[in-house]
């Protein structure tokens, strides 16, 4: 599936809609440049899946990790300055993964030796112009 | 109860293993950091595997030094007070499970320390006569946030960041032009040779009474300028003279801090505050501490700011906020768990 969202809000009521046809047991692999509209993706994503308090989402770059709960426990890692897949896997990654859970994996080419046969739902997002974003949805039906 | 109290406090949140003796809450007996900006700056941040396995590593060598440091015996310790929450989960554990097993061992109570608290706490010490209430400013890498304070234990959250830390936009924009880890440092140094007000960088408010932060419009704010809107002019920061950058850095800076200080006024109007507090590793940029102490001056308020040395993360505010915890009698026992965000 393929959208263009052109402002911010289109972004989180995609997400939304991901969240809410999302079950336990799933990884979704976030690829998207800086500023592409991760964070507001997974907002709505959170917001999608019964998450209390989706404003309490923000960008895990230092914490690494953020956990939120919704009709899962969703895992929300950053890549962005994970150089090897052994520092992946020190994040707990393989513990993270249940069918009570989701893991969401932004900057998530960075470890894809990590996602090798695993079933993932990818997610790429483009910068098209200054408020739009090309957003594209593989693995997953709605 | 005796009349001095020890507190030994342990801090492994983030990428710092550290530990320090306070006693009495203000006067500091050791200060132990090991610090590892020289392994992170080889990989452009924090790096997980590194700093956990550094915190196991270096975890009983610290402790063990900032108690031969104290000049104190171990039975001489009164309590033993940690970072439980937040942070990256697998870096609390090790110094959590430390301190459990210290307190254990030396039948000493466990204090549970919300890393955040804590890092006001650094620029609440050494003031004797804090007038109440204050407005206080957490600003990090992994934090942006706003309390209404009216003790060291009485803390109340105002807003916070819906998005991106300060701190974490000083480092992307770092990167967006090339300059070096840790982002703070350089943006600001970059900065003191440009025009603030070269380019009008957006300032988001998110409304009229929000007292709430976002930067990650910025961010995208300064990416574009350096690679157009449609992003397919690549980097051109590798092209663009120092005074470019400088001007961008500049730029940057004072719209953040703009965004901080404006904030931080709302707050402290809103709740009649008569102190402002300021601490976490954004703290110790310059530009930030001379606009909130000129808005201090102003409106008539304090302004405290930690100790540069106290700004980042360090065992001493988790030690003195410990103190102050110990006093009021509030203990965790040992099933206290490392939560990654805060309650």
């Amino acid at each position: 599936m393929e959208i263009i969202s052109n402002s911010v809000e289109e972004t989180f009521e995609f997400g939304r809609k991901i969240g809410q046809n999302l079950t336990g047991g799933k990884i979704l692999c976030l690829l998207g440049n800086l500023g592409a509209g991760k964070t507001t993706l997974i907002k709505g994503i959170a917001a999608g899946a019964g998450a209390q308090n989706p404003h309490l989402v923000t960008s895990p770059t230092f914490v690494m990790v953020n956990e939120y709960q919704g009709r899962f426990t969703i895992f929300h890692i950053d890549a962005y300055r994970i150089k090897s897949i052994a520092e992946f896997e020190a994040l707990g990654f393989s513990d993270f993964i249940s069918p009570e859970s989701v893991v969401i994996i932004e900057w998530a080419d960075k470890v894809f030796a990590a996602l090798k046969g695993l079933d993932c739902v990818d997610i790429q997002m483009r910068h098209k112009g200054e408020n739009s974003r090309e957003i594209t949805l593989i693995g997953l039906d709605f | 109860m005796k009349s001095e109290i020890n507190i030994l406090g342990i801090e492994t949140s983030c990428d710092e293993t550290a530990a320090a003796v306070v006693r009495d809450g203000c006067e500091i007996l050791s200060n132990v950091i090991s610090s590892q900006i020289e392994i992170h700056q080889k990989y452009g941040g924090v790096v997980p595997e590194i700093a956990s396995r550094a915190h196991i590593e270096k975890i009983y060598p610290i402790v063990a030094q900032a108690i031969a440091q104290a000049g104190i015996a171990q039975k001489d310790i009164d309590a033993v007070a940690v970072a439980n929450q937040p942070g990256l989960t697998v870096a609390l554990i090790v110094g959590l499970t430390a301190a459990k097993t210290l307190a254990l061992v030396l039948e000493k109570p466990l204090i549970a320390i919300n890393h955040i608290h804590a890092h006001l706490q650094s620029a609440m010490m050494e003031t004797k006569d804090l007038r109440l209430p204050a407005v206080a400013l957490v600003v990090s890498g992994g934090h942006t946030s706003l309390y209404e304070c009216e003790n060291a234990l009485e803390l109340k959250l105002l807003g916070s960041t819906i998005d991106d830390a300060a701190g974490e936009a000083f480092d992307k924009v770092a990167s967006i032009l090339n300059l070096s880890y840790p982002g703070g440092p350089s943006i600001e140094k970059a900065a003191a040779t440009g025009n603030p007000k070269a380019i009008d960088f957006p300032r988001t408010m998110l409304g009229k009474d929000s007292l709430d932060f976002s930067f990650s419009g910025i961010k995208t704010a300064v990416l574009y300028h350096c690679q157009g809107q449609d992003m397919k002019a690549g980097s051109l920061a590798g092209q663009m003279t120092q005074q470019e950058i400088s001007d961008i850095a500049a730029s940057f800076q004072a719209a953040v801090v703009d965004v901080l200080v404006k904030k931080t006024r709302k707050a402290a109007d809103k709740v009649g505050a008569k102190t402002i507090l300021l601490g976490g590793g954004v703290a110790a940029n310059s530009a930030l501490r001379s606009e909130l102490e000129k808005m201090a001056q102003k409106t008539g308020r304090v302004l405290l700011v930690a100790p540069k040395k106290y700004c980042t993360d360090n065992a001493v505010m988790i030690a003195s906020l410990g103190y102050h915890k110990y006093k009021a009698g509030i203990f965790a026992d040992m099933t206290l768990e490392a939560k990654a965000t805060s309650e």
